[in-house]
């Protein structure tokens, strides 16, 4: 794991491996130790601030709030993948007329910042109820990125591929349709989905325009005084849903990417052109 | 133009006030990232298993939880009082700063970390085989190596970055993502004063996506 960087530890090493262990076992046991403190001294763990989750409106209210968010995620995603698949086709075009236009808008909705996006919607188009505004605005920003994402899995398939499907007669459209996305797409499963956990999180910016979503939900309810203001343990609970989801989205991409290394039918691509798109999505 | 020119003084503040959260945010995470970077690659597992730890936790919240977190909720924890910033825009000024920090210094860990990562073992083994000491080995064999591939993704990583400080525009930082909030105030057309802030946002990214791209092209080696 390590073996770049370090060498097999010695006698010697591997005593001083030991007492960094244990400082830093030590510096870590002390910092959750003082945060568990901090907690107890501002009574974070009364029963007061923890009662809200027993509350049936209150579960309601969270399912709604975590259905608002899921919604905005499902459409986004969706509109998403299908604006990437339009532009990264109109990226890819023979024609300059379509393909300079197309990059200029990938380029131009990856600058701008999503608040920014959603405040223009919001704001300066009056979309109407929030969740216009965040979708439309998810869906340019990631579909922009994806758009990328796919035309750096076209490119980077092999051009035997597309050799082969011209020579046994099949039009642009059909080699771009029938043999290019569908190998691209396989080749960037991991780039799409982690772009779709960046989705899912950015979706949390409708809170900037009173989208009712989590964490709308979460400063309503840690603003209450009927709970005794409990922001710090909703936070925790909000956090952890967020935390659950993400994770859920990057096992089925690990999921979906062993699956895909059994397949014969996927192109072994040399360099994987995945990776730094993955570790860029921020 | 004319929403630009009445309201410069919002604009010229707002900005400024943005490239200067980009810059100190941009410094800390890069630190506290690479500080990341070098647990999880230790040989040491309690380390390895705390970098790990963050970088899950951080990478899976959204940004403006993080923000939520640290402008509603941590003044609550008492450990540091509103009270002692002074004044309740100072406090709120450093919670964003905090929040961006802690957020993108998970993903500078994670671009540093496959940076070294992407160098083959046999480059260190050869090293240690000619009797480089480790300061040796990191400073003329490793890094040089890793900066290539670390140095594009990192760009992308600052641009996010810098993107991501309008979010402060939620939590009463006044930035370049606050300014159509202050403009809709003077009764202004927001449509057009934002479309000004996009512009000026490309204006600002436009160039580190190029110097992204000629850094890759030109670093792109075979190996």
């Amino acid at each position: 794991m390590s073996a770049v960087l370090f060498d097999v530890p010695g006698p010697r090493a591997r005593i001083r491996h030991r007492l960094y262990a244990v400082i830093g076992a030590a510096a870590v046991v002390g910092v959750i130790g003082f945060v568990v403190y901090r907690f107890w001294v501002t009574g974070q763990f009364s029963a007061e601030k923890w009662s809200w989750p027993q509350y049936e409106y209150v579960q309601l209210q969270l399912l709604s709030a975590l259905g608002n968010t899921l919604r905005a995620f499902a459409f986004g995603a969706v509109f998403a993948l299908l604006f990437g698949a339009i532009f990264a086709a109109g990226q890819l075009s023979d024609h300059k007329i379509i393909r300079v236009p197309s990059m200029l808008v990938v380029e131009l909705f990856r600058a701008v910042p999503l608040v920014v996006l959603i405040f223009m919607f919001h704001y300066g188009l009056s979309l109407g109820a929030p969740v216009y505004s965040v979708v439309v605005a998810l869906t340019l920003y990631n579909g922009s990125v994806l758009a990328e994402v796919f035309r750096a899995g076209v490119l980077s398939l092999p051009r035997g591929q597309s050799e082969a499907a011209y020579a046994v007669g099949m039009r642009k459209t059909q080699v771009m349709r029938l043999v290019l996305l569908p190998q691209a797409v396989r080749a960037m499963l991991p780039a799409i989905i982690s772009q779709l956990v960046v989705l899912l999180k950015d979706s949390a910016l409708g809170f900037l325009i009173t989208y009712e979503e989590l964490l709308n939900e979460a400063q309503r309810i840690g603003r209450s005084f009927e709970f005794g203001r409990p922001l710090v343990p909703v936070t925790i609970v909000v956090a952890a849903i967020y935390i659950a989801m993400c994770l859920l989205l990057t096992w089925l991409a690990t999921y979906l990417e062993k699956r895909n290394r059994r397949d014969k039918k996927v192109i072994e691509l040399e360099k994987k052109p995945a990776e730094d798109v993955v570790a860029a999505a921020v | 133009m004319d929403v630009l020119l009445d309201n410069l003084d919002l604009y010229g503040p707002g900005f400024l006030n943005t490239v200067e959260l980009f810059l100190i945010s941009a410094v800390g995470s890069l630190v506290l990232g690479t500080i990341l970077a070098m647990l999880r690659v230790a040989p040491v597992p309690v380390l390895r298993a705390t970098g790990a730890a963050y970088v899950t936790l951080i990478r899976n919240t959204p940004l403006t939880l993080v923000f939520f977190f640290f402008t509603f909720a941590f003044p609550l924890l008492e450990i540091v009082t509103p009270a002692s910033f002074g004044s309740a825009a100072a406090y709120y000024r450093n919670a964003a700063l905090a929040a961006l920090i802690l957020y993108t210094a998970a993903f500078v860990c994670e671009v540093v970390r496959s940076g070294i990562n992407t160098v083959p073992v046999g480059q260190a083994e050869a090293s240690r085989a000619l009797g480089l000491t480790f300061g040796q080995m990191l400073a003329s064999v490793v890094l040089p190596q890793a900066g290539r591939a670390v140095v594009p993704p990192m760009v992308s990583t600052m641009i996010a970055l810098l993107k991501n400080t309008t979010i402060a525009a939620g939590f009463s930082v006044f930035q370049a993502g606050s300014i159509s909030l202050n403009l809709s105030d003077r009764g202004e057309n927001q449509l057009i004063g934002l479309l000004w802030v996009a512009l000026f946002f490309v204006v600002l990214v436009t160039p580190l996506t190029l110097l992204q791209r000629s850094l890759e092209k030109r670093w792109s080696i075979a190996r």
